[in-house]
């Protein structure tokens, strides 16, 4: 079959896949297609109006669409091509990628392929709440789009469950809107909110967070009426007796965020099961030769800036491969997580160029360093006053210090 | 006396600051303890004394793409002032196009901010 054939498609223009198609660009890919479902570029952060981003990247305290606006203005000059509300209905192992978009279909064949689909929210199904199934249940972030960008209200009275930074500033979005935050509620001993959006966000406003209590039940038969919490013991099960009624027409949930990897799995693209995201090297390339991966798909971020650099690093990697797949780093290294690290990322390294390794740990703790160590020789440490998993760890390693090193291991120490 | 218990927010450190202050309103900080640099001290004077805050929201925009225009503050305001800020931010209608960094309104509620657009509305497109 003649297929149209590209060097470079980037699938998702959020933060990452426009990151990635304007260093690809840069590196001299000239043949470069992004393909976007939405309307317009820029992904979530069009919805996260609240300032923070790009502190890194900037220094200054963007919104997310000004954020996204840099990144779209840059693309603008580049000859990127840019294909709005189309959708990648499958990719191959090939890297043969059906298109669709209202009222035309394309199948076309691309060198290399970026995925930047990002993640989306865990549903209410994924935690299984007992009870009625009314109106009213939202996740965070679909109220986020709800409300800053459709200019619907969701609701009066709210409850929130759990305490990702998503559900904490829409706290502070529904209260400056008007409506009434009973409390948050998060499962954990601790919250998995940045420390700046538990002040901002809650105690600014006097929004209770309750820490080991969880939403046991959901009450209401056209609209949610209220829910049951209840606090939990150190095996999250619910203690008999705790249980409260909290009256409310909203419940907001900010339960965590999966990596959108079904075009992913289609490719037969393997994935790292603490991550759920692909498997890749310090090139970013996944298991399958040509197609690469970064941002929230292949791992969760906490930081967009970090988004963008990874996914700058990626797009040079993806033209340099499509120019000589033959020249390119191989992946010698093997690196595995250790004591007290839920996940490291790259999982495999090469020991002939720099790379930075991203890390987190796996529970809230002080005065810790990060060793990565070989052996009993050690390549890289960092020493962290605050570690928490909600703070994205970053490592860089020297490729000097690689030499002669098959497999690493990354623990706290 | 009282003390409160913060976490500095100027760094990644993160440390949990005790802070000892006045009763009075505004407090007024007497002691910093659990900092492990200047920043620290003054974060917290900052913090206790007068808090400033960036604050974003929406305006309503007419014949537009979207319903929507996001917008913010052009620097922190007083924590105070939110409330009333957010009074004279709702009242705003505004006919597209807004382009990024149009300002909505001036000096609202008497601080000395602009309150400015940060993602820009078309017109909608009449067929």
């Amino acid at each position: 079959m003649n297929f149209e054939e590209h060097d470079l498609v980037i699938i998702g223009g959020g933060p990452a896949g426009l990151a990635a198609a304007i260093s690809a660009w840069e590196a001299g890919c000239r043949d470069i297609l992004l393909v976007e479902r939405d309307r317009m570029l820029g992904g979530i952060l069009n919805q996260c109006i609240h300032d923070g981003f790009g502190l890194h990247t900037f220094k200054e305290a963007l919104s997310g669409p000004e954020y996204a606006a840099r990144y779209i203005e840059k693309l603008r000059d580049t000859g990127v091509e840019v294909l709005k509300q189309t959708m990648v209905l499958h990719l191959g192992e090939d890297r043969v990628l059906y298109l669709a978009s209202r009222g035309s279909h394309r199948t076309l064949r691309a060198r290399g392929v970026i995925l930047a689909m990002g993640c989306r929210e865990r549903p209410r199904g994924a935690i299984s709440i007992p009870g009625t199934r009314p109106s009213g249940i939202f996740t965070a972030g679909a109220a986020q789009h709800l409300m800053n960008l459709e200019n619907i209200m969701v609701g009066k009275r709210v409850c929130i469950l759990g305490s990702g930074d998503i559900g904490l500033i829409m706290a502070r979005r529904m209260t400056l809107e008007g409506a009434s935050v009973a409390g948050v509620f998060e499962i954990l001993p601790y919250s998995s909110g940045l420390s700046r959006n538990i002040q901002q966000c809650l105690n600014d406003y006097d929004i209770p967070l309750h820490l080991g209590t969880t939403v046991q039940k959901i009450h209401g038969s056209r609209r949610l009426e209220g829910v049951t919490v209840a606090q939990v013991g150190p095996d999250r099960c619910p203690l008999a007796g705790s249980e409260r009624f909290v009256p409310c027409d909203t419940l907001l949930l900010s339960v965590g965020l999966i990596p959108e990897n079904e075009l992913s799995r289609d490719a037969s693209i393997s994935l790292d099961p603490q991550t759920n995201g692909p498997l890749v090297n310090s090139s970013f390339m996944t298991r399958v030769p040509g197609i690469f991966a970064c941002g929230n798909v292949l791992h969760v971020h906490d930081l967009v800036d970090y988004v963008s650099q990874e996914a700058e690093e990626a797009g040079r990697c993806a033209a340099a491969w499509i120019g000589s797949p033959e020249g390119c780093a191989g992946d010698s290294i093997l690196v595995l997580p250790g004591e007290g690290v839920r996940y490291t990322l790259p999982q495999k390294i090469s020991s002939s160029g720099n790379t930075t390794l991203s890390l987190r740990v796996a529970a809230p703790c002080r005065n810790r360093s990060v060793t990565v160590r070989s052996g009993n020789r050690i390549v890289a440490r960092k020493s962290l006053v605050h570690l928490h998993p909600a703070e994205m760890i970053r490592i860089p390693l020297e490729a000097k210090s690689l030499s002669g090193v098959h497999e690493l291991e990354v623990v706290l120490q | 006396m009282t003390l409160r218990e913060l976490t500095c927010v100027v760094c990644p450190n993160g440390c949990p600051l005790k802070i000892v202050c006045t009763e009075d309103d505004p407090p007024r900080v007497e002691s910093v303890e659990g900092h492990l640099c200047p920043r620290g001290i003054r974060w917290a004077r900052q913090e206790v004394e007068a808090p400033q805050r960036t604050i974003a929201s929406s305006v309503l925009v007419t014949e537009g793409e979207m319903p929507l225009a996001s917008v913010r503050t052009d620097r922190p305001i007083p924590l105070e002032k939110i409330p009333p800020v957010m009074e004279e931010i709702r009242k705003v209608v505004l006919p597209a196009p807004l382009a990024l960094g149009d300002v909505v309104l001036r000096n609202p509620a008497g601080t000395d901010c602009a309150v400015i657009v940060t993602r820009g509305v078309e017109c909608c497109d009449r067929r």
